[in-house]
């Protein structure tokens, strides 16, 4: 689809160059070729390649290859595909090769109908904030007065043993609000008149996305196959789990030493150890803590104390009302605070609306009102936490304790994937292909048992959809849960998590089939805490008929 | 080489259906829109974008004028030079039906040098779709002799007798000037190039981020 005749390639690189030459990487890079000058091996006559040479034999050229891995993988989705993405970082600078300007918005969705729905979502979620600061009194932002500061300064660490009035306070949404925005999803342009009704899905979802289906995930997760090695299986009785774990172990730590981003990503495709998970997926993710980064949290946290949002009594709310009355999290109340709080007032996560179909909230300034000059955005990283927020940091307190590197995973993770988890979009990650998938997958797979469901009015996404809405954490033992996020690092994709759920479908089909009420085929699947992901996995897409 | 849209009229495009096209029930799957070019000039064409509009595939034929007859001998043969390009992978779904394309000459079939006329074919077998189309239709090809390049000559050498003789005293030569202007002009576009993308990560204005409201625009 491209008009240069490398296929866009030579668009890519000048691209992925325009956003490296800001980086701190940049900086360091030319500090180390500077420093490497007073090096007696590097010659004036092969300056050059003797400068190359040292940053190669100094492990920076492997930090560099790191960081085009990550801009690659930013990119490298579904809208790569039309040339969008790449002319609009080169835009300003070369003369294009092809011809005009896409518009933004066609890179953060190219459906219109899609983009439409998002916004008209997006309104209610601000006309319901809205409400509620009128409703009780309260402004959006203010600054803390200088007492309140020293207070907030000295709980930073014990933030949960506050107990705040917040009966007032109710998430702006819940998973279930979004489901009925996503049901009635339809495309303008499809036929839906009398004769055609055939042609309707069976399913809640209506909108025509492509998804996989077996034989293609089959082949897209082809490392998960049966006769592959896995974490977290026992192969055989009579081949010790240890052949496997131990070799497993030892080749993970080769990944490290070698510190090599898409070996990683290539790896935690088997799983990962718990010992070298931490590790790996900061390698995946190519977070490293620096200096400076340590900074930028603290920064973040004086921004914390300084101003006091709406926002945070949302996520104190939430944090209440799901982790804290987790059996796995609670202990991590803590942490949740002061991640989240700081998420809130990072700025740089408004990067990520470029390729996200939402748009960030915008408000003016008190007493400037519609002066474009004073307009900022709210929170200040632009995303409105809703109900289980939460749990997309609760599993990662497990990995890591120090909060500045916790936090920086989890808003790589964030910008990565799980924003598509609650915006309305066509990507193949999208929380809408996540859900045709997953009806599409239980249609074919188990059609009885889908039939069976929908004639009690038990539609299965009706319960599957908050699981995969929170990829599945606070529903999953927490050893579980991590073997299911690392496949979706590993494959840098959610389409797991619809397998994952029509998985369950299907191991529980026999007792499901017996139910005749959605209140008791909820309760069927009330509890997943016991389930073991990786067996329902390679049963569901390898051991089955088809 | 800089490319320029070219001056065409697009025609609105016309279904090919078979029986009736008021009782037919079934929609049409071919789609046909002409383009023409004003004065009957021609075009060496150098890519052509649009923004599609759940078509499926994409057929192109040009007339190409031969050098021996200029204008006025008989039409040209019109030949294939795109067959069934695919825009949506699966006619079915989603993909690909609102996507902006840009094919370039390479892409096609056949040379596409003094382009007379131009037929695009559109075709969309799912039934499923109301409407297809293609949207903001352009083409494009190298601007050599363009206009906009060099100004007319009355405007950068006045003549002589309209020339203020006085103004030029004691200023420094033109020539001069402009290449340093130049020179400085390159160094600021270098400075604003090399602006770091890091954000300094502060929200409020003038020191404040007190906010009562959303807005909805």
């Amino acid at each position: 689809m491209l008009a240069a005749p490398d296929g866009g390639l030579s668009l890519t690189i000048a691209q992925i160059v325009e956003r490296l030459k800001g980086s701190g990487l940049h900086a360091q890079l030319e500090r180390q070729a500077r420093l490497s000058l007073h090096n007696p091996e590097i010659k004036l006559q092969s300056l050059k390649e003797d400068i190359k040479e040292f940053l190669k034999t100094s492990g920076w050229e492997k930090k560099l290859q790191n960081a085009v891995y990550r801009e690659i993988s930013m990119v490298d989705s579904d809208i790569a595909s039309s040339w969008t993405v790449k002319s609009r970082f080169i835009k300003s600078r070369f003369p294009l090769p092809c011809p005009p300007s896409v518009p933004p918005e066609h890179m953060k969705e190219s459906l219109a109908y899609m983009r439409k729905a998002q916004g008209n979502w997006e309104k209610r979620i601000l006309k319901s904030l809205n409400s509620m600061c009128t409703e009780l009194g309260i402004p959006l932002s203010q600054k803390r007065s200088p007492n309140e500061q020293k207070e907030l300064l000295n709980k930073w660490n014990e933030m949960g043993t506050d107990e705040p009035d917040l009966s007032h306070f109710r998430p702006v949404y819940a998973p279930k609000d979004f489901l009925e925005v996503l049901m009635n999803l339809r495309n303008p342009n499809y036929d839906t008149s009398e004769q055609s009704n055939f042609r309707n899905h069976l399913g809640l979802i209506q909108v025509p996305l492509n998804v996989k289906d077996i034989p293609e995930l089959k082949e897209y997760f082809s490392e998960l196959d049966l006769n592959i090695g896995q974490m977290d299986i026992d192969d055989s009785a009579h081949v010790p789990p240890e052949l496997f774990e131990n070799e497993h172990v030892r080749i993970g730590q080769k990944v490290l030493m070698e510190q090599d981003s898409a070996a990683a990503q290539q790896y935690v495709r088997q799983g990962c150890p718990n010992s070298l998970r931490a590790e790996l997926w900061a390698l995946i993710l190519n977070i490293s803590s620096q200096p400076e980064d340590i900074l930028y949290y603290e920064q973040l946290k004086s921004n914390v104390i300084q101003h006091d949002l709406l926002v945070d009594s949302l996520i104190y709310k939430d944090v209440k009302l799901t982790a804290s009355n987790d059996d796995y999290y609670f202990v991590f109340e803590d942490y949740l605070y002061q991640v989240l709080l700081c998420f809130s007032r990072d700025t740089s996560v408004l990067e990520h609306f470029v390729y996200n179909s939402a748009t960030p909230p915008k408000s003016y300034i008190r007493g400037k009102l519609g002066m474009e000059q004073y307009a900022v955005f709210y929170p200040p990283n632009g995303v409105i936490p809703f109900h289980g927020f939460s749990m997309y940091v609760a599993p990662l307190c497990f990995l890591y304790n120090e909060p500045s590197k916790l936090y920086q995973i989890f808003r790589e993770i964030y910008v990565r994937y799980f924003f598509r988890l609650h915006s309305i979009s066509s990507h193949s990650s999208g929380i809408v292909s996540l859900c045709l998938l997953f009806e599409s997958l239980l249609q074919t797979h188990l059609p009885q048992l889908f039939y069976h469901l929908r004639e009690i009015g038990a539609q299965p996404l009706r319960i599957s959809f908050k699981w995969m809405v929170r990829a599945f954490s606070g529903y999953l033992a927490t050893d579980q849960l991590l073997l299911l996020w690392d496949r979706i690092l590993g494959y840098n994709s959610l389409e797991i998590l619809a397998v994952l759920a029509a998985a369950v479908f299907a191991f529980r089909a026999g007792n499901l089939m017996e139910v005749t009420s959605l209140a008791a085929a909820e309760a069927v699947l009330a509890d997943l805490s016991t389930l073991k992901v990786m067996p329902l996995l390679q049963i569901f897409l390898f051991a089955t008929g088809s | 080489m800089a490319l320029e849209p070219v001056p065409c009229t697009i025609k609105n495009p016309v279904a090919l259906q078979v029986g009736d096209m008021k009782t037919e029930l079934g929609r049409p799957g071919v789609l046909v829109i002409d383009v023409s070019f004003p004065h009957s000039q021609t075009t060496d064409l150098q890519a052509i974008s649009f923004k599609n509009y759940y078509t499926a595939f994409l057929t192109l034929r040009v007339q190409r004028r031969s050098s021996a007859d200029d204008g006025n001998g008989s039409p040209s043969k019109w030949i294939t030079c795109l067959r069934n390009y695919c825009l949506m992978p699966n006619p079915h779904t989603e993909e690909g039906s609102q996507n902006y394309f840009s094919i370039s000459r390479h892409q096609m079939l056949c040379d596409v040098d003094r382009v007379a006329a131009m037929r695009f074919i559109l075709r969309q077998p799912s039934p499923v779709w109301l409407h297809f189309t293609i949207e903001e239709l352009q083409l494009f090809s190298l601007c050599q002799k363009s206009p906009q390049k060099g100004f007319p000559a009355w405007l950068s050498h006045p003549s002589p007798q309209e020339q203020p003789a006085s103004l030029h005293d004691g200023l420094p030569d033109a020539d001069r000037v402009s290449s340093e202007l130049q020179q400085m002009w390159v160094l600021t576009e270098m400075l604003q190039a090399s602006q770091p993308v890091a954000r300094i990560g502060r929200f409020d204005m003038d020191d404040s981020y007190d906010l009562n409201l959303l807005s909805y625009t």
